[in-house]
């Protein structure tokens, strides 16, 4: 069979893929291509029936679908092509793609890959909860899906663990569809999930958030019957006499998301063992030439505008690289102190103005920010509070590099 | 009612399915077709120790010289390429290494060696770091036995292999079907059921975990099943490129099982375990912290790059043992007077998938020396497996996607499992509609996400290939509903 040649191939057609690929057609390329596995465009999207989508990128408030079907209708209006029901089974770091929907397997030679697959829930089983092995344990965007697009109904009392956004979401979901959603548990000393998710979600509908507990035991043969709850102390280590059982049918488990790169890796895509997504340039190159990366397949994102930001500037990179074949070259390698989860990008070229998104390892109030270069302060800036939940982002103007040695962000008391 | 089942036999494991395949090899004089039975108290063959192990095809050396351990083992092994190509299985011999540290695992080793070498196990040898390091990269300790004809399989593949192939050859299934009572009445076994009556000439007992009581009600006293739980834990196939054969310590002869070993498994998952702890019930899969944690740090000895961030799951399986005391006591398989026209199997431990198509046979034998068994004109020893779409070749795959569009949509993206295979698995022949039973045959929810993608597509296709409300999806066992109806409508 033929090989189809296209300019930009956009893997996943959620979020950051239909930002990505309208920003491209905006900017003149011509040749692009759309490739989702799910039967609409979209993604996660879809499912996350809750408003509160767009306010920093539309200023209004919308439902996911709402906020999807913007960038679809302009997909649609500038005649971008794409494939829906076709899922990529293999990326090369030559650029070439296989991709199998039910009119049979296709091969693609792109000249940039865009990666926009966006992320799974950590399990159960990567957790190693222990106990006995029931049903009635949902990861929350499992459940979210069943509730909201399956019309079907997970359990009917319920417990969740984890603060993340989704598992908040679900608390409230399950809530209005009238299941007893008893507690929140969650293993840090602080939320997971945005501020406004934890005011919405659990407190305005009475639902207690415990933090600092970890579920020590699961109780049921066949379907859930119940958990063990712990008090965690600081090592995470639950506090031995602190056990308490409550009986439920249903565990939600919001406990983490882990961006989804087994094609990217195949591809020779090396990671960042912070984020679990790619080593990035500020061009959102990835280590292979020719293949960038945007949205939650790069980290994982707090708001949903972010990522279509994140993905509009990576296409401002990627008609950059089309048009000429090449990027400039990034050697100023972005260090961090403790302090600071990540960064991204991980890597600059200090000849341009650069955007750094990172996020604190702990909440932290009153601090200082700093970018340190040869010894020498390059940047500062006064943060009155930074959380985990929420990225920070700070911009460098091409003018503060003085070198090209490394750059180190750091934050001081 | 009136039926009356020439064989019944009480468990659809990995013994009872080879059981029921090596004996519908024959009739029983008098009888013009098969006419056999196999009850199941599960909704699915291969629902406890069958499934829960290794999956490793044992040597045979660990076993005592004379026992029916070490027989059927090493006959077990040396005939499973054959076992594997007429059931169309992936099986490897991949060989394996039990490496050693110190100078007592070295006298372990040579016991172990010449054990082997007694039982008939071909190959065995010791090997120095060097060649340990050529062998097996990346593994720790100093020096090893290897042995060439261990191998890996799929206990699930193996267990429903059978099965369908005794079911081709007439046997009957019937699953959700505990055994409640059992009593001879006229030189006929009559056997309660948790559903009905049964009525059979012969009853051969493979109910593993509940053979000492199936034995009681076949009038047999003086065993005791001594439940030992392993635990394991399930590592991504990332781990897999590091591990190319199962990778077992030195053997602690006052242990339960073989220790902590490492096993690649023949989809390129890699597992650590089983633990082995004795419990007082028979039916506690539970996964607990300590051995959890214990797993981690025993595993990571073997192999230095084993991570948390590699976990994707736990599973835990029960020995079935005859001895709380560690060690080993060796198979029973008896055709005992006191209990005329049956076969009693118990105790049926590890090496018991390696050895249960031996097994099928000595039950046979056994049933020979009472009773005129002719020849099935009609078996046929060869069952075709499903279509596994990304193990096949570009061009076949095309061809498939042709003649069914099914298979050019992926369901499960992590293992690449298209919907023409979760379809062909639905409608698999025994009728098993579970998740579980879905998922053991075509292994979509086996991945890394476990389910994350798939599980809401597979659940759906149950429902509407099986005509199922939400609430009657059973997970593996009755009572196991995953649903509690619609949201709304």
């Amino acid at each position: 069979m033929a090989v189809i040649n296209k300019d930009v191939i956009i893997v996943g057609g959620g979020a950051g893929g239909l930002a990505a690929a309208v920003e491209l057609r905006k900017q003149g390329i011509e040749d692009i291509l759309i490739i989702e596995r799910e039967k609409e465009l979209g993604g996660i999207l879809r499912q996350c029936i809750h408003d509160g989508f767009g306010l920093t990128r539309f200023k209004e408030t919308l439902s996911g679908p709402e906020y999807a079907q913007r960038f679809i209708d302009e997909v649609d209006k500038l005649g971008i092509d794409y494939l829906t029901d076709t899922t990529v089974l293999e990326i090369t770091s030559d650029k070439r793609i296989t991709s199998v929907s039910k009119d049979g397997l296709n091969e693609y030679q792109a000249k940039a890959i865009v990666l926009t697959m966006g992320c799974r829930e950590r399990t159960r089983g990567a957790l190693s909860i222990p106990g006995s092995r029931p049903t009635g344990i949902y990861t929350a965007g499992v459940a979210q899906m069943y509730v909201n697009l399956k019309n079907t109904m997970v359990g009917r009392d319920v417990m969740i663990l984890g603060s993340g956004d989704i598992g908040l979401i679900m608390a409230r979901r399950l809530t209005l569809e009238g299941a007893n959603v008893h507690a929140v548990f969650a293993r840090g000393d602080t939320p997971r999930g945005l501020p406004r998710n934890v005011e919405q979600c659990l407190n305005d509908y009475n639902i207690p958030l415990y933090l600092s507990h970890n579920v020590t035991q699961i109780h049921g043969k066949n379907r859930l019957e119940g958990i063990t709850i712990s008090e965690v102390g600081k090592d995470n280590a639950p506090i031995p006499g602190t056990e308490k059982y409550y009986p439920c049918d249903t565990l939600i488990l919001s406990v983490g998301l882990i961006p989804e790169n087994e094609l990217s890796l195949k591809a020779g895509v090396t990671l960042d063992n912070r984020t679990k997504g790619a080593y990035v340039d500020e061009n959102y190159q990835t280590n292979v030439e020719g293949i960038f990366a945007a949205g939650n397949v790069l980290h994982v994102h707090d708001l949903v505008d972010f990522v279509s930001i994140e993905a509009e500037k990576l296409a401002d990179a990627v008609v950059e690289y089309v048009k000429n074949n090449s990027l400039p070259e990034c050697p100023i390698v972005v260090e961090t102190d403790k302090m600071i989860n990540y960064t991204i990008p991980q890597k600059i070229s200090g000849n341009r103005d650069v955007s750094l998104s990172f996020r604190v390892k702990k909440n932290v109030k009153n601090v200082t920010l700093q970018v340190l270069q040869d010894g020498e302060t390059i940047y500062k800036k006064k943060l009155k509070k930074a959380i985990t939940s929420e990225m920070e982002q700070i911009r460098l103007k091409k003018d503060l590099f003085k070198s090209r040695s490394n750059i180190k962000v750091v934050i001081t008391v | 009612m009136d039926r009356i089942y020439d064989f019944t036999i009480i468990g659809a494991g990995v013994v009872g399915n080879a059981v029921a395949r090596e004996l519908s090899r024959y009739l029983l004089d008098g009888s013009k077709e098969v006419n056999m039975a196999v009850l199941e108290k599960e909704l699915d063959v291969v629902c406890e120790t069958s499934g829960r192990n290794s999956g490793v095809l044992h040597a045979g050396f660990n076993n005592k010289p004379g026992s029916k351990m070490a027989k059927f083992c090493v006959e077990g092994n040396l005939e499973f390429d054959q076992v594997a190509k007429e059931l169309d299985i992936p099986f490897v011999r991949t060989g394996k290494v039990v490496v050693g540290f110190d100078d007592d695992d070295m006298k372990q080793l040579l016991k172990s060696k010449e054990q082997g070498d007694m039982n008939g196990c071909p190959g065995l040898e010791i090997i120095d770091k060097k060649r340990l390091n050529e062998l097996a990269q990346n593994v720790g300790g100093e020096f090893a036995m290897y042995s060439p004809m261990t191998g890996i399989m799929d206990p699930f593949d193996y267990t429903i292999a059978l099965a369908e192939n005794a079911y081709d050859n007439g046997v009957e299934y019937y699953f959700g079907d505990a055994v409640e009572d059992i009593n001879r009445v006229n030189e006929l076994y009559i056997i309660k059921t948790k559903k009905k009556t049964y009525k059979a000439k012969w009853i051969i007992n493979c109910a593993g975990l509940n053979s000492d009581k199936i034995s009681k009600m076949l009038g047999i006293d003086g065993y005791e099943i001594y439940p030992c739980r392993g635990e394991y834990i399930i590592l991504d196939k990332k781990m897999g490129e590091y591990l190319n054969m199962p990778v077992y310590p030195v053997v602690n002869p006052k242990q339960g099982g073989l220790g902590i070993h490492l096993t690649p498994s023949v989809d390129g998952n890699v597992f650590i375990g089983p633990s082995a702890d004795y419990l007082d019930c028979c039916d506690d899969y539970s996964a607990t912290k300590p051995v959890i944690d214990m797993l981690f740090e025993e595993g990571k000895k073997l192999l230095p790059y084993i991570k948390r961030e590699y976990f994707i799951r736990n599973f835990s399986g029960i020995r079935p043992k005859l001895t709380n005391k560690g060690g080993y006591e060796d198979f029973v398989i008896e055709a005992r007077d006191e209990a005329p026209n049956t076969v009693n199997l118990v105790g049926i431990e590890s090496p018991g998938l390696t050895s249960a198509t031996p097994i099928g046979r000595e039950v046979v034998r056994l049933i020979k020396e009472k009773t005129l068994l002719r020849e099935n004109p009609n078996f046929n020893p060869f069952r075709k497996a499903q279509v596994v779409f990304h193990k096949q070749p570009i061009d076949v795959q095309r061809k498939l996607i042709e003649k069914d569009p099914n298979y050019g949509e992926i369901v499960c993206r992590c293992e690449t499992i298209t919907k023409a295979e979760v379809l062909n698995a639905i409608n698999n022949p025994l009728g098993v509609d579970t998740v579980t039973g879905i998922k053991y045959r075509c292994r979509c929810m086996m991945g890394r996400c476990q389910g994350g993608y798939c599980q809401t597509r597979v659940t759906e296709l149950i429902q509407d290939v099986k005509h199922k409300k939400r609430e009657e999806i059973l997970y593996n066992r009755e009572g196991s509903y995953m649903f509690t109806g619609k949201v709304r409508g």
